[in-house]
C-alpha cells in the first residue's frame, strides 16, 4: 500500500516537475510568473489527442504536439508579452496578460473541441511487472522514466550547451548578456519554446495516465506545478524537480490516507508552510528580484 | 579608428549627451574624464549599441556603426568592460570568459584569447572554476576586463576600472591597461581618477554635463589650470 502510493506519487510528481520547470524557466529569464502555462499544458494534451484521433500514431502525435505547443509558447511571448517589454511596462501588466491568455486558450479549446471530457488512449500500458512480490505498474514506470529523461535532457541543455550558457547569462544580468553579443530576444523565444514543449509532454503523459482530456484540465495541474516551482525556489531547475516530487507524493498519500477531498489541498498547505519558514523556497536564491 | 560626430543621447526627457564629438586613433590610449553624471557611461553606451543615440553618427574603421546592435558592434571589434564590473555572479570565471567570446566561432583564436587573458591575469587562471560572485572586487574587475578581451577587440572601452579598488590594486590595473595597449589594443578609458588616467593616456577629453569642454594631449591637460582645480584635487 505504501509502496503503491509512493509509486503513484512519484509518477505524478515527475509530471508536475515537468510543468513546474516551465514556470521556472520563464521566471528565471523574465522574472514573470506565466499564468498561461496551465492552459498551454491543456493545449498540448488536446493537440496530442487530435493527432491521435487523426490516426497519426502515438509517437508522431506526441512530437507534433510538442512542436505546436512550443510554437504556441513563442506566439504568446511574441504577440502579447514582447510588446509590453518593448514599452517597458510594469511587471503586473504582463502578469495580468498571462491570466487573460490563459482564458483565451481555454475558450478556444472549448469552442474547438467542446467542453466535455474526452477519451485519451492509454499510454505505455504493458501490464504489471513483479519484483520481489511487489507489483509495479509499467505505465507509471514509463511515465516517470520519460519525464526523468526529459528533465535530464533539459538540465544538460542548460548546463552544457551554448544556448544554455546564454540562458544562464540572461537570467543573471540582461544588460551584460547584451554586451556579450547575446541576442536576448532569441533567448526569451527559446525559453518559451522549451516551456511550451515540456508542458505538451506533461499534458500528453497525464492524459495518457488518466485517459481523459478537457479544456480546463490545466487549472489545477498548473496551480500545483506552480506551487511545486515556488516550493523548490522558482527559477531554480532542480528546485522545481524536487518541488514536483514533494507535491506529487504528498497528494497521493493525502488521497489514500486522508480521503480524496484532501488531495488538492495538501500541496498548497505544504507550500504555505515552506514559504513561512523560507520565503525564497527550499533552494531559492536571495535577491532574485534584482535586474 | 573611432570617430564620434556630434551625438545626442536621451533617457526619456533627460538630454544626457548634448552633441559630443571625439576621436580615437589606432594604438592610442584616450581618456574621457569628468565628474559623476557628466555623461561618460552614456557615451560608452551609445558606442556599444546599448543606448540609441537620437542624432549624430558613430564611425569605426570607416564604417558607420550608429545604432548598430550590441552583437554587431562586438563582432566589429569593440568591447566594453562596464562600470561596476557586471560579471555573471553565479557563473564560473571560465564561463564568464567564455561568454566574452560568445560571438566568435574560431576555436583556435578563442584558445589564444584565453591564454592571453590568463597570462595577463594569473589570478583568474587560479580561480577559473570559482563562481564570479565569490571573487574580490579587484578580481572581479580583472574578470570584467578579461571578459571584454575575449572577443579579441581592436578597441577596448573601460568604464571606471579603478572604482572602489585599493590604491595598490588601482596601480596594478593601470599597469595592465598599459600592457594591453602595448599588445596592440586601442583603449578608450573612462575615469573619475583623472590623475591616473592622464598619466597613462596619450590624449584626453573633459566632459561636463553632456558636453566636451576640453580636449588636448594628456600632458597638457594635467597641466591645465582648470582641470587641475576640478579633477586633480589641486595637487
Ligand atoms: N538609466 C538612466 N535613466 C535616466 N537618466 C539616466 C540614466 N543613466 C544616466 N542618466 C543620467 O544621464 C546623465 C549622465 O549619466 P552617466 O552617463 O551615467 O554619467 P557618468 O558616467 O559620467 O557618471 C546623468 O544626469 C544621469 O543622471
Ligand atoms: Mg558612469
Amino acid at each position: 500500500m505504501v509502496l503503491q502510493q509512493l509509486s503513484n506519487g512519484l509518477t505524478l510528481g515527475m509530471v508536475y516537475a515537468l510543468i513546474a520547470v516551465g514556470y521556472s524557466l520563464v521566471f528565471g529569464i523574465l522574472r514573470l510568473v506565466n499564468f498561461s502555462h496551465g492552459s498551454v499544458y491543456a493545449f498540448g494534451a488536446h493537440m496530442a489527442m487530435l493527432f491521435v484521433s487523426m490516426q497519426f500514431g502515438i509517437i508522431p502525435a506526441f512530437i507534433l504536439s510538442i512542436v505546436l505547443t512550443g510554437i504556441l509558447g513563442i506566439a504568446i511571448d511574441k504577440m502579447a508579452l514582447a510588446p509590453l517589454r518593448a514599452k517597458k511596462s510594469k511587471g503586473i501588466a504582463a502578469l495580468i496578460t498571462t491570466i487573460g491568455i490563459s482564458y483565451i486558450i481555454q475558450n478556444v479549446l472549448m469552442i474547438t473541441f467542446g467542453s466535455q471530457t474526452k477519451f485519451f488512449p492509454k499510454l505505455f500500458d504493458f501490464g504489471s511487472i513483479y519484483i520481489g512480490g511487489v507489483a509495479f505498474n509499467t505505465t507509471q514506470i514509463c511515465i516517470s522514466g520519460v519525464s526523468l529523461m526529459l528533465l535530464l535532457i533539459l538540465s544538460c541543455v542548460i548546463r552544457y550547451t551554448k544556448v544554455g550558457l546564454a540562458m544562464r547569462a540572461v537570467e543573471q544580468n540582461q544588460k551584460a548578456a547584451n554586451l556579450m553579443g547575446i541576442d536576448v530576444n532569441f533567448v526569451v523565444t527559446f525559453t518559451f519554446f522549451l516551456g511550451g514543449a515540456s508542458a505538451a509532454i506533461a499534458g500528453t503523459l497525464i492524459s495518457g495516465y488518466y485517459q481523459i482530456v478537457y479544456p480546463n484540465m490545466g487549472f489545477v495541474a498548473g496551480l500545483k506545478a506552480f506551487s511545486a516551482a515556488v516550493l523548490g525556489g522558482i527559477g531554480v531547475l532542480y528546485g522545481s524537480i524536487f518541488g514536483g516530487l514533494v507535491v506529487g507524493i504528498s497528494e497521493s498519500f493525502a488521497a489514500a490516507y486522508l480521503g480524496g477531498s484532501y488531495r488538492d489541498a495538501v500541496a498548497f498547505l505544504i507550500l504555505i508552510i515552506v514559504l513561512l519558514i523560507k520565503p525564497t523556497g527550499l533552494f531559492g536564491k536571495k535577491g532574485i528580484t534584482k535586474v | 579608428m573611432l570617430s564620434i560626430r556630434n551625438i545626442n543621447t536621451h533617457y526619456g526627457n533627460i538630454h544626457a549627451l548634448k552633441g559630443i564629438s571625439l576621436e580615437v586613433k589606432q594604438g592610442e590610449i584616450v581618456t574621457l574624464i569628468g565628474s559623476n553624471g557628466a555623461g561618460k557611461s552614456t557615451t560608452l553606451g551609445s558606442i556599444t549599441g546599448l543606448l540609441k543615440a537620437t542624432s549624430g553618427e558613430v564611425w569605426f574603421k570607416g564604417q558607420n556603426i550608429t545604432n548598430a546592435s550590441p552583437s554587431e558592434i562586438v563582432k566589429m571589434g569593440i568591447s566594453l568592460s562596464p562600470e561596476g564590473r557586471e560579471v555573471f555572479p553565479a557563473l564560473t570565471v571560465e564561463e564568464n570568459l567564455q561568454l566574452g567570446a560568445f560571438t566568435r566561432k574560431d576555436k583556435k583564436g578563442i584558445k589564444e584569447s584565453y591564454e592571453r587573458v590568463y597570462e595577463l591575469f594569473p589570478r583568474l587562471f587560479e580561480r577559473k572554476k570559482q563562481t564570479a560572485g565569490t571573487l574580490s572586487g579587484g578580481e572581479q574587475q580583472m574578470l570584467a576586463i578579461g571578459r571584454a578581451l575575449m572577443s579579441s577587440p581592436q578597441l577596448l572601452l573601460l568604464d571606471e576600472p579603478s572604482l572602489g579598488l585599493a590604491p595598490n590594486l588601482v596601480l596594478m590595473i593601470f599597469e595592465l591597461i598599459q600592457s594591453i595597449n602595448k599588445q596592440g589594443t586601442t583603449v578608450l578609458l573612462v575615469e573619475q581618477n583623472a590623475n591616473m588616467a592622464l598619466s597613462i593616456a596619450n590624449r584626453g577629453y573633459v566632459l561636463e554635463t553632456g558636453k566636451v569642454t576640453l580636449s588636448d594631449d594628456a600632458k597638457a591637460l594635467s597641466n591645465n589650470e582648470s582641470v587641475r582645480k576640478a579633477y586633480l584635487g589641486h595637487i
